[in-house]
């Protein structure tokens, strides 16, 4: 068995130790990645409710009636 | 508010203000952890020694004992920002609480599982109700709790007060996860490592457990800027400063 085989082994115990620092990391990635998603919709959320109410101001001339 | 504190403190404080000084040093405190990180984990399973008793199941923890500290320690962070929100109604500080609960609640799910994944060889059990364990469940369903009922409101602020209530009343069971090894009879170890007198402990194994947990609190730094950075720009998302990053990141 060389170095890495043995180091990957984890004398007998790979089944529980490395499950253990996979869950560790795949917990701390989600942790990491949701607030940068989070952070994109609520801009585009805002970016989307700016550009409605631009687009209501520009509207509101026309769509007034012309004549009484 | 009193005049004791200082003036850097107040402008801090302010949304803009702090979002401005989290995002200069979120990236350097991600990069600490990350760094940190890899020198505790090639400390912890490369250099250390296998443990006389547990062979090399034992380095499960490097990850499992700096995860359970650090529930404990964003517990009472959750806890203290709190109380700051509920008596002085500071903004902030309601965002730094309601930001904690989620990666606090990250951490203890950490604890929970790599222990089960080291109890199972070790003990021969997945999971045992005693105290330590129990204790440590508890606390995971008080950061859920926090999270659920923050989360149970129309008015953000309103939902932000009750929680930050239940976080105070819910942190008598931190010192319980604590002592919970020295008062109840468990199935769970005592604490090796004493900060005030000898640890018990080999230095091989004690550094890269020291380091892990710097890498930790370093990693909870750059989660939490991260988030409360997201959680003020969606709290003031009618203001002029948040507008003007709405439109600067569309044109990028």
């Amino acid at each position: 068995m060389n170095a890495l085989q043995q180091f990957l082994a984890m004398g007998g115990y790979a089944a529980y130790v490395w499950p253990a620092y996979a869950l560790f990391f795949a917990v701390l990635l989600a942790d990491t990645l949701a607030p940068r998603l989070r952070r994109r919709r609520v801009l585009a959320e805002l970016r989307a409710r700016l550009a409605r109410q631009s687009a209501r101001q520009e509207r509101k001339p026309l769509s007034t009636p012309a004549s009484p | 508010m009193a005049s004791w504190i200082p003036l850097w403190l107040h402008k801090l404080g302010s949304p803009p203000t702090f979002y401005r000084f989290a995002g200069a040093l979120q990236p350097w405190a991600m990069a600490l952890a990350l760094l940190l990180g890899a020198i505790g984990l090639y400390g912890g399973l490369v250099l250390a020694p296998a443990d006389y008793q547990q062979a090399d199941a034992y380095r499960i923890i490097f990850i499992h004992v700096p995860s359970a500290w650090m529930s404990m320690f964003i517990y009472a962070v959750m806890g203290v920002a709190s109380f700051v929100a509920l008596v002085w109604r500071i903004k902030l500080a309601e965002v730094v609480a309601m930001e904690s609960a989620p990666i606090g609640a990250a951490f203890t799910f950490i604890t929970l599982v790599t222990g089960s994944l080291w109890g199972k060889p070790m003990w021969g059990t997945w999971w045992t109700w005693d105290a330590r364990l129990t204790s440590e469940l508890v606390l995971l369903f008080l950061f859920l709790g926090v999270i659920g009922l923050y989360h149970a409101f129309e008015d953000r602020r309103q939902g932000a007060r009750a929680a930050a209530f239940l976080a105070i009343i819910g942190i008598i069971n931190v010192p319980i996860v604590h002592f919970s090894v020295n008062w109840w009879n468990t199935l769970h170890q005592g604490s090796t490592v004493n900060v005030f007198g000898q640890s018990k402990i080999s230095a091989d194994m004690l550094w890269p457990l020291l380091t892990m947990t710097l890498a930790t609190k370093f990693y909870y730094l750059a989660s939490l800027f991260s988030r409360a950075r997201t959680d003020l720009l969606a709290l003031e998302g009618g203001k002029d400063w948040v507008r003007k990053i709405a439109e600067d990141e569309a044109s990028r």
